[in-house]
């Protein structure tokens, strides 16, 4: 039974961890703007977005 | 009638989307409304930035905007108020974009170092409507906001938005650390009483003392950082000799790490550090929801938001930007076209021609001739002027209503019915807990020691300290989809109490862009077509109401076209002459009440336009339902020739005032209110600024929220005008959720209280009760004030 007493601490050090990684992440504003970040990673990499149109084009037609 | 559709050709702009007029600029096969948004698409195509236009149709939102002039920008004493960071090789700033609505402008806002390579980052924050540039010093601060300004989103610049700024944040990141600091602690706390609660065996006993320990650490931090404020405020309010309940609440916890420690210490039981851990964590998730903004508006602006950070000082024949509060009196100073005036001056040179519908609502242009004192506020319309200084900034007409005493003390914070309430609460609570002490002194002492402190306990007013900020808080985001945005959620109790409201007239319950045309005379089809060709090419209100009213798409060449400022317009369509105008520009004798706009085609007089105010819609239907319970006063800085238009809605002829001055307006709120009446004063503009601020309740309407409020309570946007009653029953009945979620605590209360004055409370009880009572007022408030809602139409 005394297993328990490291288990807890184990647990206990885990729970730390992510309690400290929540601290780092609000700290550095990962919670200010909660809207953006999702509309950002929705857009396509920096190239004109008639060549990719046309690209896909090419695709569907073998 | 030609009601058939034409082919579906492209018939609106590809930038911004507005119809285009006959002939269109083009560029390659798109086709623009102007030469502004040609402008912005040719540079954004020339950058290879043309996928803005592909992730929303129309995204562009310019027209045809003057451009400010940025060379203050270039001065440092003013760069360095407006940037954040700065080292050798880069600076950082943040800035304010009304313009951002799409997600196609925070993609290109974040390309903008295609456009100009010195710009290294540029973040967006869209509900702030903010970006954050980073740029290397091959630029400036200036050309990156030419940059900006070029392709349409023109950053707002002033004073006062930029100290805010910094401020903003830190409180709130604070609380939502001190949230999850409580969240850990009682999440494994919790975990650790477990046992104790359903029984250890004698076998794990020798657990009981190390997860007492474990669970007294874990206390530390709950206590020491996360119900500080609790107690800091309960100390604060109590050297004021209030009781508000922030007292029973800091006292409870206090008691109940007290009782913990000596439990645990002495091996008598697992004390109460579970309910402790779980006490502060919904607190403070109740203090958050108060605190926690749908929105990122502006409700402290004054006129330091509306003036230019800078003003251009002409000194022997020099022009040099000068930051605001540098201007001294007798200072020669240049405004342009577009540009406010900051001071009281007088006018030197040129042709003053103001606007000064953002102090007093009336959107008439003001003419000024030479000598003349011009009052700060004014926009100045064509050209530029030469003015002389006469009063520094700060004690300037419209400045000076801000150093009005009703501006510089601090409003009386609205009291709340928790407030109220919560004094007659803690004075029960310390008389309980000490008659049951003393009822058992004399037999047991640790009996008479556990039930005083059990009371404290299981009497801490967490439900009832949850159930105003839930259903606040519940409230305040219906209004937000509702179109009214409240400062805080306090507003809402206050908005339920009010008796009296006083509206403001210009702007507020007349349509600003809607005003309804007469025309008294005879137009053919024909020139009604030419005096729209005529009309469109000036930009008087009046010349694009007329345009809008007659609602025809451009048709003919202007020849000859010629504006005589603030008279009339002339020109030759189709070999016809016509003028529109004022009377006295036609050479005409007629009197006209209000402002006419006369027609004359080939010297021949065809009649007059009479621009009638318009009332905001639903206003008729909402003064029918308020004037029943409310009493209604208007309060008008304009001529009084609507006075018999108003009459209806407004019982009573002392109950409207015109003519007046934003003083008068302030000291009429204010004999009001002698009167023992609770005013919400609805306004608009600057004028009202003062009323607004002194009303108990001001609440400011407007087309566009991004734009233009002076301080107050709370913005309406004017599309949500006349839900208005909606909006005071809604805030009635949230007053109504409360006072039954404090019944609903108060019972869980008693029951705790029962049991506690016997001595009788186990840990275990507390944990139960706690938080039960606190998801039933969490659930209870929530559900009902979004039954309510529904009930009154605003879900």
């Amino acid at each position: 039974m005394n297993m328990i007493f490291i288990l807890i601490g184990f647990s206990m050090l885990l729970a730390l961890i992510f309690l400290i990684a929540f601290f780092w992440a609000s700290k550095s504003g990962q919670n200010d703007d909660l809207y953006t970040p999702g509309v950002r990673i929705l857009f396509d990499d920096d190239k004109p977005v008639d060549d990719v149109v046309k690209s896909d084009e090419d695709h569907q037609a073998p | 009638m030609n009601t058939l559709t034409k082919p579906s050709i492209e018939t609106s702009c590809y930038h911004c989307g507005d119809s285009l007029p006959i002939k269109p600029y083009n560029s390659g096969d798109k086709l623009f409304c102007c030469l502004g948004c040609k402008g912005v698409y040719q540079i954004l195509e020339k950058h290879n930035l043309s996928a803005y236009y592909t992730y929303n149709i129309v995204p562009g939102k310019l027209g045809k905007k003057n451009q400010q002039k940025f060379d203050y920008l270039d001065e440092s004493s003013i760069n360095e108020k407006l940037i954040d960071y700065r080292d050798e090789k880069i600076s950082v700033i943040t800035l304010y974009i009304p313009a951002i609505h799409c997600s196609s402008c925070i993609w290109l806002l974040e390309h903008l170092h295609q456009l100009n390579p010195a710009i290294l980052q540029s973040r967006t924050d869209f509900l702030k409507k903010q970006v954050s540039i980073t740029f290397n010093h091959n630029t400036s601060l200036r050309k990156v906001v030419e940059t900006l300004s070029s392709i349409g989103y023109e950053p707002l610049i002033s004073l006062q938005d930029m100290v805010q700024k910094q401020q903003a944040d830190q409180s709130g990141r604070k609380l939502v650390s001190k949230i999850a600091v409580a969240g850990f602690c009682f999440g494994n706390v919790m975990l650790l009483s477990f046992p104790d609660y359903f029984g250890l065996s004698e076998l794990e006993s020798n657990f009981r003392n190390f997860f007492g320990y474990i669970n007294l650490a874990l206390s530390l931090p709950v206590l020491l950082y996360s119900s500080r404020d609790y107690f800091s405020s309960a100390w604060n309010n109590l050297k004021n000799g209030v009781l508000n309940l922030d007292f029973p609440l800091a006292l409870g916890i206090a008691v109940m790490f007290i009782r913990s420690v000596t439990e645990i210490l002495l091996q008598t039981g697992p004390g109460f550090v579970d309910t402790l851990c779980s006490l502060v964590f919904f607190l403070l998730i109740g203090r958050w929801m108060q605190q926690r903004t749908y929105h990122y508006l502006s409700f402290e602006r004054d006129y330091r938001s509306y003036f230019p950070v800078a003003v251009t000082r002409l000194l022997d024949g020099n022009e040099k930007s000068v930051p605001l509060q540098e201007l001294q009196i007798a200072d020669r100073i240049l405004i342009r076209s577009n540009e406010i005036i900051p001071a009281d001056a007088i006018l030197l040179k040129g042709k003053a021609k103001l606007d000064f519908s953002f102090v007093t609502g009336e959107s008439a242009p003001v003419d000024k001739v030479l000598g003349e004192i011009i009052y700060a506020g004014g926009r100045q319309l064509s050209g530029a002027i030469e003015l002389e200084v006469l009063k520094p900034v700060s004690q300037s007409y419209l400045t000076k209503l801000w150093n009005n005493e009703s501006f510089q003390s601090i409003k009386d914070p609205i009291k709340t019915f928790s407030d109220k309430a919560s004094k007659y609460f803690s004075i029960v609570l310390l008389l309980i807990a000490f008659s049951s002490g003393f009822y058992w002194l004399g037999t047991d002492l640790n009996r008479a020691a556990a039930a005083f402190t059990a009371v404290l306990i299981i009497a801490c007013p967490c439900a009832l300290a949850l159930s105003s900020p839930f259903t606040l808080a519940a409230v305040l985001s219906i209004f937000d989809k509702n179109k009214l945005y409240l400062k805080s959620t306090a507003v809402i109790e206050e908005l339920a109490k009010i008796d009296t409201i006083v509206f403001d007239k210009t702007g507020t319950i007349t349509n600003p862009d809607a005003g309804d045309l007469h025309f008294t005379g005879i137009l053919s089809q024909e020139q009604k077509q030419a005096v729209s060709d005529v009309a469109r090419n000036s930009g008087h209100p009046l010349s694009r109401e007329l345009v809008k009213w007659l609602g025809l798409s451009p048709g003919n060449d202007v020849f000859r076209y010629r504006e005589m400022v603030g008279r009339g317009l002339t020109g030759i369509v189709n070999n016809h002459q016509i003028r529109i105008g004022s009377a006295s520009f036609l050479g005409l004798q007629t009197i006209v009440k209000g402002s006419a706009v006369h027609i004359e085609i080939d010297n021949h007089y065809c009649g007059y336009f009479i621009a009638a105010q318009q009332w905001r819609e639903g206003f008729k239907a909402l003064s029918g339902q308020l004037s029943v319970r409310y009493d209604l006063h208007l309060l008008s800085g304009d001529q009084d020739h609507d006075r018999r238009l108003l009459s209806p809605f407004f019982p009573g002829t002392q109950q409207m005032k015109f003519r007046q001055s934003p003083q008068q307006k302030l000291d009429y709120i204010k004999n009001l209110q002698k009167r023992g009446k609770r005013v919400l004063m609805i306004g608009d503009g600057l004028n009202d600024a003062g009323a607004l601020r002194q009303s108990n309740l001001g609440i400011a309407v407007t087309d566009d929220i991004n734009n233009f409020s002076p301080g107050c309570d709370g913005i309406l946007d004017g599309k949500a005008f006349g839900r208005l009653p909606l909006f005071i029953k809604q805030a009635k009945d949230a007053v109504k959720v409360i006072h039954m979620s404090f019944a609903i605590s108060l019972l869980y209360n008693a029951v705790g209280l029962f049991i506690a004055v016997q001595g009788k409370l186990s840990p275990l009880m507390a944990a139960i009760l706690m938080p039960m009572s606190t998801i039933t007022i969490i659930l209870f408030t929530t559900l009902c004030a979004r039954y309510y809602a529904r009930k009154n139409k605003l879900l």
